[in-house]
C-alpha cells in the first residue's frame, strides 16, 4: 500500500501501554504472579455481573451494553488462588515493591508523581474481573520521550490490575487476576503509523530496563486513531510491535472510505427503515442458516453497494453491521449486496427486496435466530449502525485482529466508569520515597550496552543483546567470576568468556528447549557453576552444552559432578602431546603427501578424541608444531 | 488554598500545586486534603500546604429520575424493610468508606428482579450497619413485620446488615408467630460493585417469601458460586467467615431449602412448619440487660458480680468443651444463680453442653446453671433477654430456656419431667 499524507489526512495517533510487572505478589493480594496450566485449576466458580452506578450516579455506556443479557461467567481457581482473587475478601494495601517499580518507570519517562495516590475502580463487566471491576491507581502525569519525528508528551501512568485471562466464551482463570501492571498514556502526538511504532520501541526499551515480566501477553498496546472529519477510535490488544503500522494504516483507510460511503449515502439522500418480519418468504428455502428460523428485514434505502464495499482488507461496511448484531448473540448477517449466495436464491433476494419495497439503490440486511427476541435486538443494532454510517465514523472500541484489520467491541468507556475503592486508603507517597527511587534509578540501555562493550569488548551485536536480555543479570555475575580472579586473566580472554556467556545464555539455552531438554531445570548455581569450570579451565568451552543439558535433565546435580560423569575434565597439555604424537605417527603419509595441509584433516581426528576435554585453539596449536616437527 | 469554603462539592475547579495544573470536579471527604475528579474519572488528592483551588464552574443543579413501576395483579404482595448494611450501602463522603445510604426503593431499583416475583412494598425502618443494632429496635423490627403481615404481605424480606443478622434473626423468631415466610437477608460485598451478592440473595429471599414456608428465616449464598442460595432457619443462623458470601451456615441444624437462583425455585431440605400453620401474634417485650460471658483458661469470675452489681438480669456464659469454667468459679456461679439466671453454652459452636459427664459439669449443675443444650451462644443471650421480657418467675424462666421455641434447641420431650403429662 503507498504511504497516505498523514499529515495532509491529520492522523492523530496516541498509544497506550499496558506492561505486567515482575512482583513476587500480586497488587492486592499476596498470591504469586506465575501463570498456571488451566489443566491444573483445583476448583471453579460461577458468578453474574451487572452495571453498578458510578459515584456520580451514572451507568457507563460501555459497561451498560456489556451488561446487557445476564452472563453466567465460571472462573478456574487453583491451589495458590486467594479470597482477594475470588472477590471473597476486601483487597489488601497496595503493593509497595510495585509501586516503586512504577515510579521508576515514571520518573524515567519524566513525570510527575502525585503526592497522593488514590485506588479507583474502573468498571469492566465483561467477566474479566471477578469484582466487575478493574482498581487502578493515577500514579504520575506530564511526561516526555524524545523521537525522531519529534518529542511526545506522556500524559499519564497508573499502576493497575491485571484482568483474568480468557480461556473459552465466559470462562475465565485467575491465575493472571491482579499481576501488576503499568498503564502508560501518550497524548494524540503521533502523526504517522511510523511514529507510533517508533514510541512502542521506545517505551519497551525503557520498561525493558526496569523489574517488568517478559514474553508473550506480559505487554499490550492500545492505539488511539482520530482523522480529520473522522472520529476517535480506540484499539485494543495489539500484541505485536510488528503489526502497529498496519493497526495504524487499516484504521485510517477504514476512516477515509467511512466518510466516502458517508458522501456518496448523503448524495443519494439514504435512509434507514424499521425492521421487518420477512420469515414467510424463506420458508422453503435451500439456505440451511435461514431454514425453520425466524428471519428479520431491514431496508436501507440508499445503500445499494455500499454495504458491500471493502473498507479494510476482507471487510467491509457489511462487515461492521455483522460485527453490532454479533455482539447481541447472532451468528451473523446477510445483505443484498452479497446474494444470491449462502443458499439464498436471487428469487428470494428480489421477494425480500419487493416485500421491504425496495427501489433501485437500496439494499437490505437480514437476521436469523430461533429466538425472535435475539434477532430483533440484533436487528436493532443494525440499524443504528447504518444510521451511523450516514453520520461518518462512528466513535468506538474496536479489537485488534492478527492481520492489522479490527472489529466492533464496544463503546468508548467515559469517566462514569471510574469509583473510589473504598477497600484502600488512599496513601501519601512521600518526597523522601521519590527521591531515592530517583538516586537508584535502571541504568538506561544505551549506557548499559555501551559499558558491555567497554568491560568486556563485546562487539555491537552481543552487547546489544545481552542488554536487552532478562539474562542480562545472570550474564554480570557469570562475568564477575573473570573478574574476582582478575590477575592472570587477560583481554583478550575476558573477551572470549563474555562471547561465550552470551551465546550460551541467549543461543545454547534455547537450542536445548528446542531440542525438549527441559532447560526451565536449571538454576542460577548451576550456570555459575558450568562458568567456573570454564574458567578454571576444567572443561573446554565445546562442552558447555553437554554439561548444561545433564543439568537440566538431573536437576539434583552440581556442575563438577556433571563434568566428571560427563568425563569432561580437561586434559594435560602432556596428556594431549601424547595424544597427538599417536595421531602423527600413524599419519606419517599423510603429512609427508600435503605437508602444512594435513594439519585440517588431522584436526578433525584429533578433536574426534578429544572434543571437550581440551581446547580448540591449544589442540590446533600441539598439533601444528607437532606436525612441522615431522615434515 | 484560596476561599475553598466558596466553593461546594461537585464544583467544577482548577487546583495548582507546585506549578503544575490541574482541572477538575470537587470530590467530598473527610481530610483537609483536596481530591478532584479528573475527566478521566480519576480521582487525585493533594495535601492543602501551597494549594491553591480556584472556581471554574458552580455544579449544575442535581435531578434524579425514578422509573415508575406498575403493579402486576397476578403477583403476591411483598414487603420489604430495609435497616441498612452492605446489601444497602454505598460511598459515604464523611469517612470515604462504605456506609448505608440507600432505601427500600433504591434496593427495588437496584434488584429490578425483585418486581418480576412480587409488587413490592418498601419500608425504610432503619439505615444502620448492623453493628449498630440493639435489642430495643429487634423490638420495633418485630412489630413492623407483624404490621406489614397484618395488612396482607404475603411475604415480609428484612434486609440487614450481615454482622449481627444472626441476631435479630433469633430476635425476630422467638417475638414473633408468623404464618408467613419472614426472610432476613445481607449481602457481603457492597451493593456499588458489579459483583454485589445483594441481586442473588435478594432475588433468592424472595423466592423463599413467597414460597410455602412460615416463620423466621435467613437467606444468603450456599458457595463460592451465585448459582444457589440456602435458607436457615433464624435461631440457628451463624455468620462463620468474615468476608466470603457463603460465611452463613446452619449449625446444629439442617438449612431450611435451597433455591435455585436462575431459576427461581425453591426446594425442601428439612420438614418445617407450612405457610398457614400458625396465628400471627407477636411479643415483642425484651429485657435487655442481659450479658454473654466468653471464659478463657485464667478467666477471672469478678466479670459475673460486674454485671450482677450493674443491674444485669441474666447471663450466658460461653463455657469450654461440653460446657465447663474452672472449678475456682463454681461457688461464685452459684452465688450468681440465687439472683439472677445463668445459662451455660460451648464455645465449639457445634454440638450440645452436656454438664453430667466430668465433675465440674455436675457441681456447675448444683450451682443453678441452666444447659443452654445445643443451642448458639447468641441464640441462649437473645432468647434470655426475650424470656426474661416475657416473665420473672424463676421455675418459668429455667421452663422456657429448656423448651423449644423457635426451633432454637433440640430438645427429646422424653427425658424431662417439665413436659410430664399423664398417661392415657
Amino acid at each position: 500500500m503507498k504511504d497516505l499524507d498523514y499529515v495532509k489526512i491529520g492522523l492523530k495517533a496516541g498509544l497506550e501501554i499496558h506492561q505486567q510487572l515482575n512482583t513476587t505478589s500480586k497488587l492486592f493480594c499476596s498470591s504469586p504472579t506465575e501463570l498456571k496450566d488451566t489443566k491444573d485449576a483445583t476448583y471453579e466458580f460461577y458468578r453474574y455481573l451487572r452495571p453498578s452506578k458510578s459515584e456520580l450516579g451514572e451507568i457507563d455506556r460501555a459497561a451498560m451494553e456489556e451488561g446487557i443479557g445476564t452472563r453466567r461467567f465460571t472462573y478456574k481457581a487453583y491451589a495458590s488462588t486467594g479470597l482477594v482473587e475470588n472477590d471473597d475478601e476486601p483487597p489488601m494495601e497496595i503493593n509497595l515493591e510495585a509501586l516503586k517499580i512504577a515510579l521508576q518507570i515514571a520518573l524515567l519517562l519524566q513525570m510527575q508523581p502525585f503526592e497522593q495516590i488514590h485506588t479507583m475502580r474502573k468498571l469492566v463487566i465483561d467477566g474479566s474481573n471477578t469484582s466487575g471491576f478493574q482498581r487502578t491507581a493515577l500514579l504520575a502525569v506530564d511526561g516526555q520521550v524524545s523521537l525522531r519525528g519529534g518529542s511526545v508528551r506522556i500524559d499519564t501512568l497508573s499502576v493497575e490490575e491485571e484482568a483474568a485471562q480468557i480461556v473459552d466464551k465466559d470462562v475465565y482463570s485467575l491465575d493472571r487476576l491482579g499481576i501488576p501492571l503499568v498503564e502508560i498514556g501518550s497524548a494524540p502526538d503521533l502523526k504517522t503509523p511510523k511514529m507510533v511504532k517508533e514510541l512502542a520501541l521506545t517505551i519497551g526499551t525503557i520498561l525493558r530496563a526496569c523489574r517488568v515480566k517478559r514474553g508473550l501477553g506480559t505487554i499490550r498496546q492500545d492505539i488511539n486513531i482520530s482523522i480529520v472529519g473522522g472520529a476517535r477510535v480506540e484499539i485494543k490488544g495489539v500484541q505485536a510491535l510488528d503489526l502497529i503500522e498496519d493497526i495504524v494504516r487499516f484504521e485510517v483507510s477504514r476512516q477515509l472510505n467511512l466518510l466516502k460511503i458517508r458522501d456518496e449515502l448523503r448524495s443519494r439522500g439514504a435512509h434507514v427503515e424499521g425492521p421487518i418480519e420477512v420469515t414467510s418468504i424463506f420458508t422453503r428455502t435451500e439456505s440451511k442458516i435461514l431454514k425453520k428460523k425466524r428471519v428479520w428485514g431491514v431496508l436501507l434505502l440508499g445503500f445499494a453497494d455500499l454495504v458491500g464495499k471493502e473498507i479494510q482488507p476482507g471487510r467491509r461496511l457489511g462487515s461492521e453491521f455483522a460485527d453490532r448484531a454479533k455482539k447481541r448473540g447472532v451468528a451473523g448477517i446477510f445483505h443484498t449486496d452479497e446474494l444470491p449466495r449462502y443458499g439464498i436464491s436471487n428469487k428470494e433476494k428480489e421477494a425480500l427486496l419487493q416485500l421491504l419495497e425496495a427501489k433501485k439503490g437500496d439494499a437490505a440486511v437480514i437476521i436469523a435466530d430461533e429466538s425472535a427476541e435475539m434477532s430483533v435486538e440484533a436487528i436493532s443494532a443494525v440499524i443504528e449502525r447504518a444510521n451511523k454510517a450516514i453520520d461518518g465514523v462512528p466513535e468506538e472500541t474496536r479489537r485488534a485482529l492478527d492481520d492489522g484489520c479490527s472489529e466492533y467491541l464496544r463503546p468508548l468507556p467515559g469517566a462514569a466508569r471510574m469509583y473510589p475503592e473504598t477497600d484502600v486508603t488512599p496513601i501519601a507517597l512521600p518526597i523522601e520515597i521519590i527521591e531515592r527511587v530517583k538516586r537508584h534509578l535502571p541504568e538506561k540501555l544505551e549506557d548499559k550496552t555501551q559499558r558491555y562493550k567497554l568491560d568486556f569488548l563485546l562487539n555491537d551485536e552481543l552487547a546489544h543483546q545481552i542488554a536487552r536480555s532478562e539474562n542480562n543479570q545472570l550474564f554480570e555475575e557469570v562475568m564477575n567470576l573473570w573478574c574476582e580472579k582478575d590477575s592472570g586473566i587477560t583481554k583478550d580472554e575476558k573477551k572470549d568468556a563474555a562471547t561465550l556467556v552470551v551465546r550460551t545464555l541467549e543461543g545454547v539455552i534455547a537450542e536445548l528447549k528446542r531440542e525438549d531438554v527441559p532447560v526451565d531445570r536449571l538454576k542460577r548455581e548451576h550456570i555459575l557453576g558450568v562458568f567456573r569450570l570454564v574458567r578454571d579451565k576444567t572443561i573446554s568451552k565445546e562442552g558447555v552444552p553437554k554439561v548444561l543439558r545433564l543439568l537440566a535433565e538431573y536437576d539434583t546435580k552440581t556442575a563438577d559432578e556433571a563434568a566428571i560423569e560427563l568425563g569432561f575434565i580437561m586434559l594435560s597439555e602432556s596428556e594431549l602431546n601424547t595424544i597427538v604424537e599417536e595421531i602423527v605417527q600413524s599419519q606419517l603419509d599423510l603429512i609427508k603427501a600435503k605437508g602444512v595441509g594435513a594439519i585440517g584433516p588431522l584436526m578433525g581426528v584429533v578433536m574426534k578424541q578429544v572434543r571437550g576435554k581440551a581446547d580448540g585453539k591449544l589442540v590446533n596449536e600441539v598439533l601444528r608444531a607437532k606436525v612441522l616437527s615431522v615434515l | 488554598m484560596s476561599k475553598i469554603e466558596d466553593i461546594q462539592h461537585g464544583d467544577h475547579v482548577k487546583v495548582v500545586k507546585d506549578g503544575e495544573e490541574f482541572f477538575g470536579v470537587l470530590m467530598p471527604n473527610a481530610t483537609t486534603d483536596v481530591i478532584i475528579k479528573l475527566k478521566s474519572g480519576y480521582n487525585v488528592g493533594f495535601a492543602p500546604e501551597g494549594l491553591h483551588v480556584t472556581l471554574v464552574k458552580k455544579r449544575g443543579p442535581v435531578t434524579a429520575v425514578r422509573p415508575s413501576r406498575s403493579i402486576r395483579p397476578e403477583l403476591p404482595r411483598l414487603s420489604i424493610i430495609s435497616t441498612g448494611g452492605t446489601i444497602a450501602s454505598k460511598i459515604d463522603y464523611r469517612t470515604g468508606a462504605v456506609t448505608s445510604q440507600f432505601d427500600a426503593e433504591d434496593i427495588i431499583d437496584a434488584i429490578p428482579s425483585l418486581a418480576e416475583i412480587a409488587n413490592i412494598e418498601g419500608v425504610m425502618l432503619y439505615n444502620i450497619l448492623s453493628e449498630n443494632m440493639q435489642p430495643k429496635l429487634w423490638s420495633e423490627l418485630a412489630l413492623c413485620v407483624y404490621n406489614q403481615v397484618r395488612a396482607g404481605a404475603y411475604g415480609v424480606l428484612v434486609t440487614h446488615g450481615t454482622d449481627t443478622l444472626g441476631y435479630s434473626a433469633a430476635a425476630l423468631s422467638f417475638m414473633l408467630q408468623v404464618p408467613v415466610p419472614v426472610m432476613l437477608v445481607g449481602s457481603q460485598r457492597s451493593a456499588d460493585r458489579p459483583s454485589s451478592d445483594n441481586v442473588v440473595n435478594a432475588t433468592c429471599a424472595a423466592v423463599a417469601a413467597t414460597s410455602d414456608l412460615a416463620g423466621v428465616f435467613t437467606v444468603m449464598h450456599e458457595d463460592a458460586s451465585d448459582d444457589t442460595c440456602l435458607v436457615h432457619l433464624g435461631t440457628r443462623t451463624k455468620k462463620l467467615h468474615t468476608s466470603r458470601r457463603d460465611a452463613f451456615r446452619s449449625v446444629n441444624a439442617d438449612p431450611v431449602a435451597r433455591v435455585k437462583f436462575q431459576e427461581r425455585s425453591l426446594q425442601f431440605l428439612s420438614d418445617q412448619i407450612g405457610r398457614g400453620g400458625c396465628e400471627l401474634s407477636v411479643h415483642p417485650k425484651i429485657e435487655p440487660k442481659c450479658a454473654l460471658i466468653k471464659f478463657f483458661p485464667g478467666a477471672n469470675h469478678d466479670i459475673m458480680n460486674f454485671y450482677l452489681t450493674q443491674g444485669y438480669k441474666g447471663l450466658v456464659i460461653e463455657g469450654t468443651g461440653l460446657g465447663h469454667v474452672m472449678s475456682e468459679w463454681v461457688p461464685h456461679v452459684k452465688e450468681i444463680t440465687e439472683v439472677i439466671p445463668v445459662v451455660m453454652t460451648s464455645q465449639c459452636v457445634y454440638g450440645a453442653v452436656c454438664d453430667r459427664v466430668y465433675d465440674t459439669g455436675r457441681d456447675l449443675l448444683k450451682a443453678g446453671i441452666i444447659e443452654g443444650g445445643d443451642m448458639l451462644s447468641e441464640t441462649a443471650l437473645v432468647k434470655l433477654m426475650w424470656v426474661l421480657g416475657q416473665t420473672s418467675d424463676r421455675e418459668e424462666i429455667r421452663k422456657l430456656m429448656r423448651t423449644n421455641i423457635a426451633g432454637e434447641i433440640t430438645v427429646d420431650e422424653s427425658r424431662t419431667w417439665e413436659t410430664f403429662e399423664e398417661l392415657p
